[in-house]
């Protein structure tokens, strides 16, 4: 009875707050649209000055940046750097996530903040010794050299993601496993890989678009042929003057098309929170 | 403990045993690439930079100016009004970027951690400035706030203002792009921690009289507190190592020359490696105090709270 | 089909520690071909410890197992060949029922027709025939505890080892399964070990019981016997006496050797080992009769539990003491009855030794 009353109290006094609160979200997703839009047809436009279109329409820009700023070149190395990175940070990452799943042992806690000081600190303060470590040995300014770099974030959130994920694959399963005859070699292929797979492909996912986005590293150990989309963009934006404006939209609008393209097959397999963090719900 | 019957042997597998029952055995060899990794690019990184920060470069304007004494670059940066003031630079961006994010996520997740349709649709959307990233957001910025943009010609034609507003350019601009980037990533969080409560703590204060600001009050707040913490520290962090944006659409020379453009420039514009390392350091230093603070204010602020409804 | 395929599985000794505990301390146990061995006890007794360290899952910190004069202690798991149904059943997520049974089978790379008509049999067996095709999360839990035995049982191996396998049934079921396990062990004639905490459900199903305490044996015997004749107080209060009246033993009485009869105050028992100066009396509440009769008390009714046929009922002795009855007559709370019990359904042990945990008495 009580209850009743107060969910409907709760109803009644909650109405103008509900209203500021869808308010504030439209008022937040119109100036996203605005932000995002501006760019688009800033990139469509032949010139605009004033007003609130250009004056006619083209997309002559798309073509222009394509070849001026070498983007077909450009966008190869951005997937050879996030491949790349996928892939060597799924394989050191994934056992490592493995043994710490499934053993306790001392020194596990200090094992766990080394791994995880990568995400908690900001890269570029880290990236600034990085690079000059990467420099030293000749290997910044090149691709391998950035490989590198974007895999000091991507090994630790691998095994982030997957310690949680293999945890909650019952260890009786494995002996289970093991009972009815199977040795370690096919333990690993037959009942723990089939199973890690949605794990490893949420990972790999999250990687990706992760690495793609990763700016501040990128650009600190990029030489002028192992830039990313991203970095590329960066550059073209501060040198603004030389190019016109609607060509560096273009080639923002060529990055927000890349991005989102990642971002639908990204959704495909993870929930958008998993984008942001992976701070688990039960915390 | 073993059969006493063969000593050696039993010493042995004892041992053996022993190190299988704290969970060290052959599993373990799979932590070595991730180790061996870790060392090699992070760990041995950051400590080549903190040595590298206490041995200033020969020939750089600090040892012309402070001597090559291990703690001359840190001098050198302390007693530069130019490089000390890139601190408050930042942390003026960062806390109120990182401040503003949390409290304003919190009522619209509060309004929406149950479940409706178009939820989906809405995280989804929101997670779109988070993937665009930080360059993308300044270049849109730069368009849609600038003077021709669509939010001044608006202004001007509803008659609020006279003359465009500069919001580019400036410190607001890079508020505005640490806003946009880093709202939704704070309301994700705080969505998924509210939706961490679990709803029956507030169903039951309602039967026992309570209004809704007051199970706001009394139940969820002091439950979503200690997330609360962790996502100001997450997007403070975020903001504090603001860069692209703060080069993009602030001002990178004055109000917004924040302490990752410092460290940038004396890197890779002057080449002194020692000092760049020294501010990268003063950087984490900085960052580590904050988030310090905030997260033994949530020890003790959870303690509190836990004990006050026990 | 066939019987079983060994003739002697023998424990010796058997150890296993845990840094300074020892979880299993030497526990010896012979146990023959086609025969279903409960190992009872409460949680923590050993009992799952024994059962890893027999599957191969635990290495032993001392003794030998040897099979048939074999020793097997010293092989991984997957060379031992033993059947194992888990709590949880543990089936592989990512397999149909099928492939989750005849997974052992390709392991022992059995032929692929060979393989088929085992698989088949074991679902007959396991009656799965609807559901072979399904994946374990699409079965219900006594469904999925089918696939973990046949799964178990395919290879028809030396050994089958069970883990608590009814523990997350519900009751209804649970008792279904436990006439099915019982009918499958008929019918093959497997060797098994099966672990529980369920002292109804080990007497009901094994051919012999372990009754294990803190890594010790207890008592080893065919259900009957451990069931009647308790060799200590923790075995009578895990077999369901729980009523136990700690009482000053009468001068004079039991000192004969060899003198089964003691005198605990107003209460004639029969003594089950040496005593002291009092001794604990232990009662199960269905040996209560109400009415006159040998060791007649007074009591007091204070709740009565409806239980169909019979009433649940709590009483409280002139003395003071709690009492559970189990009666056919009908009581209501503040009677007060006059109850009695057989001198040889007291059974009385050492006031010193240890009892059964709370939660099982």
């Amino acid at each position: 009875m009580s209850a009743a009353i107060a969910t409907e109290r709760k109803g009644l006094a909650l109405r103008p707050g509900a209203w500021l609160v869808w308010g504030a979200v439209v008022f937040f997703l119109l100036i996203l649209a605005g932000v995002v839009g501006a760019v688009v047809v800033d990139s469509f436009g032949t010139r605009w000055f004033s007003g609130w279109l250009p004056s006619g329409w083209t997309s002559r820009w798309y073509g222009k940046t394509w070849h001026e700023f070498d983007l077909g070149n450009v966008l190869v190395v951005t997937l050879e750097v996030a491949v790349a990175v996928v892939v060597v940070s799924l394989v050191v990452g994934v056992p490592a996530a493995y043994a710490l799943a499934r053993r306790t042992f001392p020194g596990k806690r200090v094992l766990m903040v080394a791994f995880m000081l990568p995400i908690l600190i900001p890269p570029i303060t880290y990236g600034v010794p990085l690079a000059t470590v990467l420099y030293k040995f000749h290997l910044a300014g090149k691709l391998s050299g950035v490989i590198l770099a974007n895999l000091v974030p991507a090994v630790p959130f691998v095994i982030l993601v997957m310690t949680p994920f293999i945890e909650q694959i019952d260890p009786k399963i494995e002996s289970a496993a093991r009972m009815c005859g199977a040795r370690t070699r096919v333990i690993f292929t037959r009942i723990l890989g089939p199973l890690l797979i949605p794990g490893m492909l949420a990972a790999a996912v999250l990687i990706l678009v992760r690495t793609v986005g990763m700016f501040e590293l990128t650009f600190l150990t990029a030489g002028s042929d192992s830039q990313t989309l991203v970095v590329a963009l960066y550059y073209s934006v501060s040198a603004a003057g030389i190019r016109a404006q609607q060509e560096i939209d273009a080639m923002a609008v060529i990055y927000t098309l890349f991005m989102l393209v990642l971002l639908v097959v990204a959704l495909r397999f993870v929930n958008p929170t998993q984008l942001v963090t992976q701070i688990k719900e039960r915390d | 403990m073993a059969a006493p019957a063969a000593p050696a042997t039993a010493g042995r597998i004892a041992l053996r045993h022993r190190l299988a029952d704290r969970g060290m055995d052959r599993t373990l060899l799979l932590l070595v690439p991730a180790v061996v990794f870790i060392v090699a690019l992070f760990i041995y990184p950051f400590v080549y930079g903190l040595q590298l920060s206490f041995q200033p470069q020969p020939g750089s304007e600090t040892v012309q100016r402070y001597g090559s004494g291990p703690f001359a670059d840190y001098h050198a940066f302390f007693a530069d009004s130019y490089l000390r003031n890139t601190i408050w630079t930042t942390l003026k961006l960062s806390l109120p970027a990182g401040l503003f994010n949390v409290i304003a996520s919190v009522p619209i997740a509060y309004r929406m951690r149950g479940k409706f349709r178009g939820k989906r649709t809405i995280t989804t959307i929101l997670v779109v400035p988070i993937t665009l990233g930080t360059v993308l957001t300044a270049e849109g910025l730069l368009a849609f706030m600038g003077p021709t943009g669509w939010l001044n010609r608006l202004l001007i034609d509803v008659g609020i203002v006279d003359h465009p507003v500069r919001f580019t350019h400036n410190y607001w601009g890079v508020l505005f792009s640490l806003i946009i980037s880093g709202f939704p990533f704070a309301f994700l969080l705080t969505l998924s921690y509210l939706s961490g409560i679990d709803p029956t703590l507030e169903r039951a204060a309602a039967t026992l009289g309570a209004g809704w600001w007051q199970r706001f009050r009394f139940i969820t707040l002091p439950l979503l507190a200690p997330g609360l913490a962790i996502t100001f520290c997450l997007t403070f962090v975020l903001a504090f190592s603001v860069f692209p944006s703060a080069v993009m659409v602030g001002d990178p020379s004055g109000t917004t020359r924040v302490i990752s453009i410092a460290a940038f420039h004396a890197a890779f514009e002057q080449y002194d490696y020692s000092m760049a390392s020294a501010i990268a350091m003063i950087m984490g230093a900085v960052e580590l105090i904050v988030v310090g603070l905030v997260l033994g204010w949530r020890a003790s602020l959870y303690r509190g709270a836990s004990g006050g409804k026990g | 089909m066939s019987g079983s395929k060994i003739s002697e599985l023998r424990l010796d000794h058997v150890s296993r520690g845990f840094g300074e505990v020892l979880a299993l301390d030497g526990l010896d146990l012979t146990i023959e071909g086609g025969e279903f061995v409960a190992l009872l006890g409460p949680s923590g007794c050993g009992k799952s410890t024994a059962l890893n360290c027999l599957a191969g899952l635990l290495p032993l910190t001392g003794g030998s197992i040897t099979l048939d004069g074999r020793r097997i202690d010293t092989l991984p798991p997957e060379q031992r060949g033993f059947g194992m149904v888990f709590q949880n059943y543990a089936l592989f997520p990512h397999m149909s029922v099928r492939a989750n049974i005849g997974f052992g089978l390709k392991m022992a790379k059995v032929g692929k027709a060979e393989a088929q008509r085992r698989v088949d049999e074991a679902v007959r067996l396991v009656q799965l025939g609807d559901h072979a095709a399904k994946f374990p999360g699409q079965l219900s839990g006594g469904q999925q505890q089918r696939v973990a035995i046949a799964r178990a049982i395919v290879l028809e191996p030396a050994l089958v080892l069970m883990d608590e396998p009814l523990s997350n049934l519900d009751a209804k079921l649970r008792l279904e399964m436990r006439t099915e396990i019982r009918r499958i062990h008929q019918t093959l004639g497997l060797t098994t070990v099966y672990v529980t905490h369920d002292q109804e459900e080990a007497l009901s199903l094994a051919d012999r019981l372990v009754l294990l305490r803190e890594g010790k044996v207890q008592q080893v015997g065919p259900p009957e016997t451990v069931y009647t004749e308790p060799a200590n107080r923790f075995v009578a209060g895990f077999m369901g006496y729980r009523n136990e009246l700690e009482l000053p033993v009468s001068p004079g009485s039991g000192t004969a050797v060899g003198d089964k009869t003691v005198v605990l105050g107003d209460l004639t028992g029969t003594r089950r080992e040496d005593l002291g100066e009092t001794a604990v009396a232990a009662i199960r509440p269905e040996d209560f009769t109400v009415g006159d009769g040998p060791n007649a008390m007074e009591v007091d009714v204070e709740v009565v539990e409806f239980q169909g046929r019979e009433q649940a009922v709590q009483a409280r002795t002139a003395g003071g003491d709690e009492l559970h009855l189990r009666v056919q007559a009908r009581l209501a709370p503040g009677d007060r009855v006059t109850v009695s019990v057989p001198p040889e359904r007291v059974l009385v042990f050492a006031a010193d030794s240890p009892a059964a945990p709370e939660e099982v008495a």
